[in-house]
């Protein structure tokens, strides 16, 4: 077996990914990829880092044996990655504090940042304030509208939350801005992309950082067992949870792998936001990959209920990895989402964020076709304290009982 | 390839002394049925050729003035291929050579090789790809070479020597100077190192220099095409073409002459 080695020299996964960027970019990319290179070569930048992880980020994070769940669902022993404990509450600062560790080192002093929920946001403007760096946010109107809170949490922490009105006024549109206003400060200014997409190496970096992940959850689960698990689960926007997840068991044949899209409405509906079950290939935001669009290759709208999943793309080597069919990419509903996000509340005392949660419900549905002495590990990419207005109003006010 | 018209259009304008003026507009911003009259009306002003702007929806290299243009052509229903077909009706009648400039994604779609042919098609003489660069443009030479379509490459402020050699190099048609560090829209000023940049270029390279991105008045024009050829006008242009005073269009080009 030949070993995974992608990207390869040009930021290609396969047929995906590159670097569509404007030529005004393109030195600020290959600085990043020199300086990175050198950094992830230099074990003062990763022992800082690993410093960071464990004392500020609070990391390892707990693989945590959901005997509840388990027992409920009747099939494997399940296990939840608990990324919901981190430092403001997600997967996303792993990604953050690296690339701040990494603006430091290439001497800038200002970040730019897009944000779809907040939750990228936020951990931005976290290590921002951590670290002395200047920090704006560009947010959607809509978001900003649907996420108040962390709104003010980005403000507390010292960022300017910038309004983006263009377009839908979501996470895409903030993207666009956040790549117009880093086009314009480009000499001293990083942008800290929040997920496995954009430009090469910004896919590469995001994984990279996101893989302790994988690491942590392979190492625990064989500590624990002695073995490896037989499946894992994560959900996909642009994919960085899910590739922390993924890449340090893409070369374990025996480990299959899931991906879990968000299927909004329904795919039959078109409001979803489910790229890899029920989009093309195509260029947005620096990388080619698989996209909604039409057919005159306009980017259309995404929807779900989930704003961190609310995407038309999708990370390059998520494509890849689809088109290899290593990795199984699957969607689940806005309702089954919202369901999932209740089940493992009431029988984990374990609120999901409703990202999580998509990989919780399918997760669920995994548990059908698999016994009692199989194993699934489910990334619980953030925790749900943020969603429960949305659920709320979504369920119309009715609680359970 | 080069495309021997476009290069005859510029040269000529060069060989008269004058400053090259090559506006912007976005195809279907007002209709696709008013761009033949506005093609007309541009070369009557003195254009040396259009620089016509396909629109698409998440143009990060537009500021707001062509972002919202583009949304407008996108309600109006314009397409790529909308607009390929348009320009094919009246090719014979039209002598001001055209140039495409599509974000990369519309021709992906239409597949490049479609699209380098039916630009052929239609006349077009030359194609500006904003966010292809010198790493990605594999994807589409071959063809524009095979149906003789110039690819105009960009220049940018921040590029090392190394590379812009290498643009200068490549360039068809003319090379796009972009002389803000920013996105597209009218500015005031320029910054002082705008000029070391254009008189770099110039160094480089016989082919045409044009300066673009952040031109809007006569003085602007003159100041910039002093030191390069000339200089593509892009957010006025369509701003003022928008709310319909083409008067203004009219004086701006013949005055930045």
């Amino acid at each position: 077996m030949t070993a995974y080695s992608f990207p390869d020299t040009k930021g290609r996964y396969g047929n995906f990914g590159g670097r569509f960027v404007p030529e005004l970019l393109m030195p600020a990319l290959l600085e990043l990829e020199e300086a990175y290179d050198q950094a992830m070569n230099d074990p003062s930048f990763t022992e800082k880092l690993n410093y960071y992880l464990k004392n500020y980020v609070g990391r390892e994070t707990p693989l945590y044996h959901a005997e509840n769940l388990s027992r409920q669902l009747g099939g494997p022993a399940i296990y939840l990655k608990r990324e919901d404990l981190n430092h403001t509450g997600a997967h996303k600062i792993n990604n953050t504090i690296g690339q701040a560790l990494l603006t430091l080192r290439m001497g800038k002093k200002k970040i730019v940042a897009e944000t779809g929920a907040g939750q990228h946001g936020v951990a931005t403007a976290t290590v921002c304030a951590l670290l002395g760096l200047e920090c704006v946010v560009f947010m959607g109107e809509e978001d900003i509208r649907r996420q108040k809170l962390n709104v003010f949490r980005m403000e507390l922490l010292g960022a300017t939350v910038e309004s983006v009105s263009q377009g839908s006024g979501t996470l895409k549109d903030a993207v666009n801005e956040a790549l117009r206003y880093w086009v314009s400060h480009v000499e001293d200014t990083h942008y800290i992309l929040g997920s496995v997409v954009g430009p090469h190496p910004f896919p590469k970096i995001v994984r990279d950082f996101q893989s302790v992940i994988g690491e942590e959850t392979k190492r625990q689960y064989q500590e624990h067992t002695g073995e490896l698990p037989d499946a894992v689960v994560a959900c996909v926007g642009g994919g960085s949870n899910a590739m922390g997840m993924f890449f340090p068991f893409i070369q374990d044949k025996g480990v299959r792998i899931y991906g879990v899209e968000a299927g909004g409405s329904g795919i039959e509906t078109h409001k979803h936001a489910a790229t890899l079950t029920a989009g093309s290939t195509g260029v947005l935001h620096g990388t080619l990959t698989h996209l909604l669009q039409d057919s005159n290759g306009q980017i259309e709208e995404a929807h779900s209920i989930s704003a961190g999943l609310d995407y038309p793309g999708v990370g390059p080597e998520h494509s890849h990895l689809h088109d290899t069919g290593r990795v199984t990419y699957t969607s689940v509903t806005d309702e089954e989402a919202i369901e999932a996000f209740k089940f493992l509340s009431s029988v984990e005392g374990i609120i999901p964020a409703l990202e999580s949660a998509h990989a919780v419900a399918y997760a669920a549905k995994l548990a059908n076709d698999m016994d009692e002495s199989q194993s699934l590990v489910i990334c619980l990419s953030g925790r749900g304290d943020k969603d429960v207005e949305s659920v709320k109003d979504a369920l119309g006010g009715q609680t359970n009982e | 390839m080069n495309n021997p018209f476009l290069d005859n259009a510029l040269n000529d304008q060069r060989k008269a002394g004058n400053n090259i003026v090559v506006p912007y507009i976005m195809a279907g911003d007002g209709g696709l049925e008013i761009l033949e009259e506005r093609l007309r009306f541009l070369e009557e002003c003195g254009a040396a050729a259009v620089e016509l702007g396909i629109p698409f929806s998440d143009p990060t290299a537009d500021g707001p003035t062509i972002q919202d243009a583009g949304q407008r052509a996108l309600k109006n229903g314009t397409t790529l291929k909308g607009v390929l077909d348009a320009l094919e009706t009246f090719k014979e009648n039209r002598s001001i050579p055209v140039i495409l400039m599509t974000y990369l994604n519309p021709i992906f779609t239409f597949g490049p090789e479609t699209f380098a042919a039916a630009c052929a098609n239609a006349g077009v003489n030359g194609v500006i790809i904003p966010d292809m660069p010198l790493e990605e443009e594999a994807l589409i030479t071959d063809f524009l070479e095979q149906y003789g379509i110039a690819n105009i490459r960009l220049a940018a402020m921040t590029s090392p020597n190394e590379r812009l050699t290498n643009i200068t190099q490549r360039t068809e048609g003319f090379l796009y100077a972009v002389s803000v560090k920013g996105t597209t829209g009218a500015r005031t000023t320029h910054d002082e190192s705008v000029k070391t940049y254009l008189q770099n270029l110039k160094q480089m390279t016989d082919t045409p220099v044009l300066a673009g991105f952040g031109v809007s008045t006569p003085e602007q024009a003159h100041e910039l095409g002093s030191i390069c050829d000339g200089v593509v006008i892009g957010s006025k242009i369509v701003d003022w073409f928008y709310k319909g005073q083409t008067d203004k269009v009219k004086q701006l080009i013949q005055k930045s002459i």
